[in-house]
């Protein structure tokens, strides 16, 4: 039986003019829209295109909430077994639309999606690791090169078979890795790359280095006599008994917990958890690592205002980046909300 | 997590461990070098010397609040 496949796209995809319909709420279009017709090509007689769902730009991005759950709605309605949205190109609100739907009908509707990005759309920033994207150019000029991708993906998800890396695939890697047995060891297999860069050949790592972004240095706290202070830690100091099961390494969490009332930490109220360091130290006296002791000292001082109730603890061992960045905005939302003026942050 | 935290709250966050090489790599912009990795608030081969090391880094961090800074930057003293 061919596959049903529907489209996600903008106003301007859908004919329905540029900026001065990016208001224009989702609506449901059947048959052939925008680039269907070269998706109806690309996907032969495998599936059909059996319409499009259609939405501003402005409209998706600015209330993101109800725009998918009405887009969601549509989808249900045309009962598709594939979503193909965009491609979006570095198109940044387009991006970030066909992100967040992908992501939700493949979570709620559980059935395929894939769109098409530009490497550098903020969407794949926002969505890169939840959704399938092929690569495309960063214009509509690339549309005759992405849809040919785009299909070609979609079916090869379609029809179930085990994802093979995205180099292979030709998707946009979502930063996942699998294990597998090599035929040659690690070592043998470093010599040889070694050898390869030494002698200036190509290479491939099998560990890629994540890429940080930097930031402007936030502006100074003027007036410390009322500044309000918080301690956060990556070095695995929790309540006593880990309340919150906190990994050891690789954490999945961070953790918010009342001091108020507390001037030392010791063996009895606090330990550490992490799992990348010797924790003798930190056991013996968890304030080497998340500082209580002496910050309660300096706040009585009148050193600086007050130190914020909470302290905001995770474990920084092989913790992915995004979920480290993750933790920091979560946390950095709830400093903002509190009033906090700066913050202290400990690592082992 | 430094980083992020002075990005969406707008205020200033100050990084103490030990590998600064690291903290560089990860974008914190206020910087004090800790004592050790797994003790970089700790001392604990001069208990009575402890407190005061301890004291005096966080002293260094409350400098490091207050001072307007133009790019990543590492507070020794």
């Amino acid at each position: 039986m061919k596959k049903r496949v529907v489209l996600y796209m903008n106003q301007f995809f859908a004919g329905r003019g540029g900026e001065e319909a990016a208001h224009m709420m989702p609506i449901s279009v059947p048959g052939i829209v925008g680039p269907g017709a070269a998706f109806a090509e690309a996907f032969g007689e495998e599936a059909e295109i059996v319409g499009a769902v259609v939405c501003g730009d402005n409209r998706y991005a600015e209330d993101m909430e109800d725009s998918r759950k009405r887009c969601l709605d549509l989808l249900r309605s045309m009962a598709p077994d594939c979503l193909v949205a965009g491609p979006a190109f570095n198109a940044g609100r387009y991006g970030v639309a066909c992100g967040d739907l992908c992501k939700a009908v493949a979570r709620d509707l559980g059935i395929v999606a894939v769109t098409g990005w530009y490497p550098e759309n903020p969407g794949r920033e926002l969505y890169g690791s939840d959704v399938y994207a092929v690569p495309t150019a960063d214009s509509a000029r690339g549309m005759k090169e992405a849809v040919p991708l785009m299909a070609r993906l979609a079916l090869r998800l379609l029809s179930g078979v085990k994802m093979g890396p995205a180099r292979e695939e030709s998707y946009l890697h979502r930063g996942m890795r699998k294990n597998f047995f090599h035929e040659l060891d690690g070592a043998s297999r470093a010599v040889e790359m070694g050898l390869k860069k030494f002698r200036g050949e190509p290479f491939r790592t099998e560990l890629e280095m994540p890429v940080f972004r930097k930031i402007q240095p936030a502006p100074p706290v003027m007036d410390l006599g009322r500044a309000t202070i918080a301690l956060c830690s990556s070095g695995g100091i929790v309540p006593k008994g880990n309340p919150d099961r906190i990994r050891v390494s690789s954490a999945m969490s961070w953790g918010r917990y009342d001091i108020s009332g507390i001037d030392d930490l010791t063996p009895e109220n606090y330990e550490s958890i992490h799992g990348g360091y010797d924790r003798t130290w930190a056991l013996e006296d968890p304030d080497r690592v998340l500082p209580l002791d002496e910050m309660r000292k300096l706040e009585r001082e009148g050193a600086f205002g007050k130190l914020y109730d909470f302290v905001s603890l995770t474990t920084g061992t092989a913790t992915s980046v995004a979920n480290a960045e993750r933790f920091g905005r979560e946390i950095g939302e709830i400093f903002k909300r509190d009033g906090v003026d700066a913050a202290i942050l400990t690592s082992t | 997590m430094v980083r992020e935290i002075e990005r969406v709250a707008g205020i200033p966050v100050v990084q103490i461990a030990t590998i600064v090489p690291i903290m560089l790599t990860v974008g914190a912009n206020r910087i004090v070098p800790g004592i050790a990795i797994p003790h970089p608030l700790g001392k604990p081969d001069d208990p009575e010397g402890e407190h005061a090391v301890r004291r005096n880094l966080l002293r260094r961090a409350l400098k490091a609040i207050v001072t307007p800074i133009a790019g990543q930057t590492v507070f020794t003293e």
